[in-house]
């Protein structure tokens, strides 16, 4: 229980489907702040004091358990190395991976539980073997399969997620103002929960340092200079410092981020175009297909609130090849691609590899 | 109702404190007041500090009612630092590095915002804070220590240590929050400037404490306003929390020496039940009987190998059996006992404590539930293993790691 109305609700659903239920709010840092600023933020003081008082109204015992030392090697830690090598990373995920159900779920099960329970917008479905499906939730709005993309059959034997049928947030919003609880208002968390002022750039550089580099075309002309290139992501185009116009007048994006290099490789919009994405050590959300090496047709998402674009994919000894239907749009190594095939998640990767649609 | 075996935590309020609570609070008058309904309400609060002045071994005057042991607490470290350093610069606190967080956080404070010197006196293996030699007291604010250790339960050698402080010219605040009630004290006769006491920990309410102040020593107050209790805590008194008080002092120093007989009893067979459920716990803190120093009678303080505190508790806690890991929590976040850290222990250890505090109303039965559900509960928390572990599941992203 974060101490929003998400996981709030979902614990009141989880206690009157008749399972026995305790809330534990994850201690994520070490040193917590002591009041959420604005509508940001989660491992507050504040936020771990409602998720208590939400407990109190469902009437469920609450404790807080400490994952702080694994939330900092696995995700924030992770996140920086990321970012340094060139990469982006998505932190929510690799949470989702390491921590809910990994530390989390390992935890409570040999604590005795069944399953972890969250407000996560996503449906689990059977097969008629009984294997489980994970799906989009019905309010595709808030959907958030794409995050628990890197669950396994494993993982999603112990999930629950009773938010996955709600047709929308005011629902959820409108049920937590019916069964009391104080958070039903309560503005959404959005951003980066360790990086509380949502100045992403500023928290990499207070901790990577900066130095000055080269931003070049993609013939290598050096067109500006940078203030460290793990601050730029590919496809971004503000902040760029590079003089204006460009010699055709069109606007000019990130193509590429080296960080050996510590440069910062700008060009065209359609530079950005990706006609292939290529990853290694492809997991499956629940059964595989029967022959995954032969090219099947799927919809591939590359980012957390991206449209799926329909595409042909294969999976050959744990590698994911993706050629989309049309190119896909900015994107980064680092970054994950989910498959899907309808509303179900058959599995995802970590981009490592991209194929331009559009050679230099 | 679950068993409870966390009286260092707060222990339940004696029936006869609370009839005394709730008939004081229908008394109206500010003792402060001139008025004949004002010197009633005074009476009932100078019969109130009579009382508990004489379970201290103080003169009444000396006692100055607080909010309770963290302002008591604070009033003693902060006044008297302020105290001693106006005029002349005595930096140096002497300070052991297993105090209660009223302690340390105070102390780290005035490092910080007043430039204090902090000397950290060691602790033994055992708890136990090691008496210097002799100590330099020109430069020294104070010297400031627990009597009992609150959270392993070790007797600290208070009047070997005002001695040396006395020898050395250095005024001596002892925090005998823990202590009061199992221990006799004699304010007088240790010779000491300053002590610290709760009344929520003997049976009393929550919301007032003491600090006992010699009254030739001079603290810098926190609190300015009206100017009660010598100047030195100002704010109306509480009358019916002060009788409240007093009605458990005096009830807990008429049975403190059989009900130290019977808890020292009843910690060795929960010692001694503890060892033979899980022989691989370690008991923190001195061995009863043992050729070390004394422990109060109502703590037992153990870690369990490879189970963690945090789970531990809550299986327990499931299980009917409140106890506490002993340290401080910040939102609920267990923190390594800094008192295992200052003993010697590795963090790992001190991630793996559990305390056990007997009071007033524990019995046979309650060591007999704690006992019941231990075994399980440690087996299972084994499982659980150190928080350090890396995670078993999940094997997509970039999550192979070593």
């Amino acid at each position: 229980m974060s101490g929003g109305v998400d996981s709030a609700v979902a614990a009141a659903r989880a206690v009157e489907a008749g399972h026995d239920v305790v809330g534990v709010h994850l201690a994520l840092s070490r040193m917590p702040g002591t009041l959420r600023t604005g509508s940001r933020g989660c491992c507050t003081i504040e936020d771990s004091m409602d998720a208590q008082r939400a407990a109190d109204i469902i009437g469920i015992p609450y404790y807080v358990w400490d994952f702080s030392e694994r939330f900092k090697l696995d995700v924030v830690d992770d996140f920086i190395a990321e970012y340094t090598a060139g990469r982006t990373p998505n932190p929510c995920m690799r949470c989702n991976e390491r921590i809910k159900f990994a530390a989390l779920l390992e935890k409570a099960l040999d604590l005795g539980f069944d399953a972890v329970c969250t407000g996560h917008y996503a449906a689990i479905l059977t097969d008629e073997d009984g294997n489980r499906e994970l799906h989009r939730a019905s309010a595709w709005a808030k959907d958030q399969s794409y995050v628990l993309g890197v669950l396994t059959a494993e993982q999603l034997a112990h999930a629950m997620f009773p938010l996955g049928a709600t047709p929308s947030k005011a629902e959820v919003r409108a049920e937590a103002a019916a069964r009391g609880l104080s958070v039903a208002n309560k503005p959404d968390s959005h951003d980066i929960c360790f990086i509380p002022d949502g100045d992403t750039r500023g928290w990499l550089a207070d901790r990577v340092g900066t130095s000055t580099g080269d931003i070049v075309d993609r013939e290598g002309n050096r067109l500006g200079t940078h203030e460290g290139a793990h601050a730029y992501t590919v496809g971004q185009r503000k902040g760029l410092n590079v003089g204006y116009p460009s010699p055709d007048g069109r606007p000019r994006f990130v193509l590429e981020v080296r960080p050996k290099e510590n440069t910062v490789v700008v060009g065209p919009r359609e530079a950005l175009d990706i006609a292939e994405v290529a990853g290694s050590r492809f997991t499956w959300a629940g059964m595989p297909p029967a022959d995954p090496a032969t090219p099947f047709a799927c919809e591939v998402q590359i980012r957390a609130h991206a449209d799926p674009v329909p595409a042909v994919a294969s999976v050959t000894d744990g590698e994911l090849v993706v050629r989309p239907d049309v190119p896909l749009n900015g994107v980064a190594p680092g970054q994950t691609a989910v498959v899907y095939v309808g509303t179900r998640v058959l599995g995802q990767a970590t981009i490592d590899r991209t194929v331009s649609a559009v050679p230099a | 109702m679950p068993v409870y075996l966390d009286h260092a935590a707060t222990t339940p309020m004696r029936p006869e404190a609370i009839a005394a609570y709730t008939e004081a609070m229908g008394v109206v008058g500010n003792p402060s007041s001139i008025h004949s309904q004002g010197q009633q309400a005074r009476r009932m609060l100078e019969e109130a500090r009579e009382t508990i002045a004489a379970t201290l071994g103080a003169e009444p005057i000396e006692v100055v009612f607080t909010s309770g042991g963290t302002e008591a607490i604070n009033l003693a470290i902060k006044g008297m630092y302020w105290a001693r350093n106006s005029g002349a610069r005595r930096p140096r606190i002497l300070v052991p590095g297993g105090e209660h967080h009223a302690t340390l956080d105070t102390v780290e404070w005035l490092e910080r915002a007043e430039g204090a010197e902090p000397s950290w006196l060691p602790l033994d293996a055992e708890g136990a804070i090691v008496v210097p030699d002799g100590i330099e007291g020109s430069d020294a604010a104070l010297m400031t220590f627990l009597a009992v250790n609150n959270e392993v339960g070790t007797v600290q050698p208070v009047a070997a240590l005002a001695e040396v402080a006395r020898d050395a010219g250095v005024p001596v605040h002892v925090d005998a929050v823990a202590a009061y009630g199992h221990l006799p004290l004699d304010f007088a006769g240790l010779g000491v400037d300053a002590l610290s006491v709760s009344a929520h920990k003997i049976g009393g309410p929550v919301g007032i404490g003491a600090l006992v102040l010699n009254r030739t020593s001079t603290v810098v107050p926190l609190i300015h306003g009206g100017g009660q209790q010598r100047q030195v805590r100002s704010g109306t008194q509480d009358v019916a929390a002060a009788v409240s008080f007093a009605v458990a002092a005096r009830a807990a120093e008429a049975e403190r020496e059989a009900e130290t007989v019977r808890l020292t009893a009843l910690r060795d067979r929960l010692i001694h039940g503890v060892r033979a459920a899980v022989p691989e716990a370690v008991l923190s803190g001195p061995e009863p009987g043992g050729a070390g120093g004394a422990r109060v009678a109502s703590n037992v303080h153990f870690t369990f190998p490879g189970a963690q505190g945090d789970s531990l508790l809550f299986l327990l806690d499931l299980a009917g059996v409140s106890v506490s890991t002993g340290s401080a929590c910040q939102a609920g976040i267990p923190e390594p006992s800094h008192v295992l850290l200052a003993m010697g222990r590795s963090e790992t250890e001190a991630r793996s404590a559990l305390r056990f505090t007997l009071g007033r109303t524990s019995t046979d039965a309650d060591v007999d539930a704690l006992l019941a559900a231990l075994p399980g509960a440690y087996a299972q928390a084994s499982r659980a293993g150190l928080a350090e572990r890396s995670p078993r599941l999940g094997g997509g992203g970039a999550g192979e790691r070593a």
